[in-house]
């Protein structure tokens, strides 16, 4: 039986039509915009983004190259394409390393908060705030060397502490709740209540969350790869093409600016997607909030 | 507050025992033979021989550990394997560059971010308002590299006003050093301050709903008195807390900026040394870099407190 309010009770209001979330449309229309790019690139691109045609090489932006060619006559729109996609595979392995491994350790620290488990996480947490992506790549690529599964694990680590920090002070919070202490009251377990009770009231704070970090990761891995520690060729990055643009800067100074620009758009489609996601999920922020 | 500071410094000092294992394990004992890594596969026995003695390989990894972080805390950094050279005068001399580049950068983000922040709030919901947040939703977005290959692009090669690399040093004056580090500073500085825009925003709107403000206002004083005497004075405790949380990462823009500017500092050293599997280097760089990272987390919690009379109070309880 449905629960009533008393007689006398004004009538409930009619649901307001639902206002399109501005940074939240801006957000989804970016990072739809890089993610359709990224996986055209898989099944098609305008050329071979590998084949080289010196004959052609640093071709201004025209009909048959859109955004020109590099220093080898390669289609630079296709490695966008192709890069758009390597960027996403190591954002979302580094946010997905982060989640698996920092969720579980915030939620453990939460539930045993100020015992030896939450200060074991905490310490652990601080050592690795202590070294900034690029240094845990530096580290990582001495051992591994550099490539894609190198800035994976670097970023993936600093994401660990992230996602570890966040969860648990959002599940303190959840842990306060009366619902939660009843459940405890009951006798149930701490993991059951942990996964069933504490998890899902704190994964607005994380959804928004995993984009920020979706979004620090695509910038960290084009300077891992700017610097040489990150996706190697043959395989196109953004990051490394900025690299070589950098070289060529005399001669055709719009190759820096196309990759360039790519990062920006994925970068910002994230960050205002996050910002969205923030604002809707959480229903105490109006619609206007826009500080950080 | 004595209390909390003593606690703190004592989490500080485990983090840095913390840290201080973590890159001596990764570079001394995963790689099995740090000797091997660093003169190649063709290397001769003797020569590696020779090399694992100076490196004191033939001890146990504890000594190893306990004598390489005496000589951090005394100064003693060891020899570069590639310079031949004291690592200390190496970072000596490349401290030299990013220090002032680092603190040059910070300035001008907080010069520029400050006023933008405050104007912004002051304006709430008006065009300003929304210029400075679009401001800081591009300058987040935009790569400090990318930035600073633009800024090239723009400066040195269209207008020729500042050099597109290098560094000149300091011994021909202040000037020249500057003018190289203008740059720079400015690639970095961009997507802090819009940063710390939005922090500085966010900061002020919250200040403005306080008790004393609609005081101040009811006193008859003027906007500005109010916005920079009693609002900012308070909005900027906040502000310097993500300052220093901001700094490490402008640290790591610092590595990379280097490189794009081909400056002589703490991360094109670090990189250099990685191409010249110089471990040495990369160990003692790398603590470092991540201490000063934990250092100056403590300052600002410590100023944080200091500061802020309500933490202060807390702290006791």
């Amino acid at each position: 039986m449905g629960v009533r309010g008393p007689p006398g009770r004004l009538p409930p209001r009619p649901p307001r039509p639902r206002r399109l979330h501005a940074s939240f449309v801006a957000g989804v229309a970016l990072t739809g915009l890089v993610a359709a790019m990224a996986g055209l690139g898989l099944v098609w691109t305008p050329y071979d983004h590998t084949a080289q045609a010196i004959v052609l090489r640093l071709q201004g932006p025209g009909g048959a190259h859109w955004l020109g060619t590099d220093q080898y006559g390669r289609d630079v729109l296709s490695m966008i394409m192709v890069g758009a996609g390597n960027s996403i595979l190591v954002g979302a392995g580094a946010v997905g390393l982060g989640a698996v491994v920092g969720i579980p350790l915030g939620l453990v620290a939460a539930a045993r908060a100020g015992r030896w488990p939450d200060l074991v996480v905490g310490r652990l947490v601080d050592v690795v705030f202590a070294f900034p992506a690029i240094l845990s790549a530096v580290l990582i690529s001495v051992l591994m060397g550099p490539g894609a599964a190198t800035a994976i694990l670097a970023i993936g680590t600093f994401n660990i502490a992230v996602f570890a920090r966040v969860t648990r002070g959002a599940a303190l919070g959840v842990y306060a709740r009366e619902f939660v202490r009843a459940a405890l009251a009951l006798g149930r377990r701490r993991s059951d209540i942990a996964i069933r009770h504490v998890l899902p009231n704190a994964s607005g704070v994380l959804i928004v969350q995993a984009t920020i970090q979706f979004a620090v990761a695509i910038l960290a891995e084009a300077a891992l790869s700017y610097l040489g520690l990150g996706i190697q060729p043959p395989q196109p990055s953004w990051g490394k093409m900025l690299f070589d643009a950098q070289t060529l800067m005399f001669m055709a100074p719009l190759q820096a600016v196309f990759p360039g620009l790519a990062i920006a758009i994925a970068v910002m489609g994230l960050n205002l997607l996050g910002d969205g996601l923030r604002d809707l999920l959480d229903p105490r922020l109006g619609p206007r909030r826009t500080t950080a | 507050m004595a209390r909390y500071l003593v606690r703190r410094l004592a989490t500080v000092v485990l983090t840095l025992v913390g840290m201080s294992l973590v890159v001596f394990v990764v570079l001394e004992m995963l790689p099995g033979d740090p000797a091997l890594m660093m003169l190649g596969t063709e290397a001769t026995d003797d020569t590696l021989w020779a090399l694992r003695h100076d490196l004191g390989l033939d001890q146990p990894a504890a000594i190893r550990y306990l004598h390489w972080v005496g000589g951090l805390l005394t100064g003693d950094l060891g020899i570069s394997h590639t310079y031949d050279v004291p690592v200390a005068s190496l970072v000596g001399d490349r401290l030299a560059v990013t220090v002032p580049l680092a603190g040059l950068a910070m300035a001008l983000a907080i010069a520029l971010a400050v006023p933008l922040g405050v104007a912004a709030a002051a304006r709430r919901g008006r065009p300003a308002d929304y210029a400075v947040m679009t401001f800081s939703q591009m300058g987040i977005a935009v790569p400090g590299f990318w930035l600073g290959i633009l800024l090239i692009l723009v400066f040195s090669v269209e207008l020729d006003w500042f050099r597109a690399g290098g560094f000149p040093g300091w011994d021909d004056g202040p000037g020249p050093a500057l003018g190289a580090l203008v740059l720079p500073a400015v690639a970095l500085a961009l997507p802090e301050a819009a940063i710390l825009a939005r922090v500085a925003r966010s900061a002020v709107l919250d200040t403005l709903g306080e008790d004393y403000v609609r005081t101040a206002w009811a006193k008859g004083l003027g906007r500005r008195a109010v916005l920079y005497r009693h609002v900012l004075r308070n909005a900027l405790i906040p502000v310097t807390t993500i300052v220093g949380l901001q700094f490490a990462f402008l640290l790591a823009g610092a590595i990379v900026v280097e490189s794009v500017f081909t400056l002589p500092g703490l991360g094109r050293l670090l990189f250099q040394a990685i191409g010249q599997r110089d471990l040495i280097v990369v160990k003692d760089l790398v603590v470092m870099l991540a201490a000063m990272v934990v250092a100056i987390n403590f300052a600002v919690d410590a100023l944080y407190h200091l500061a802020d009379p309500r933490l202060r109070r807390a702290a006791w309880v």
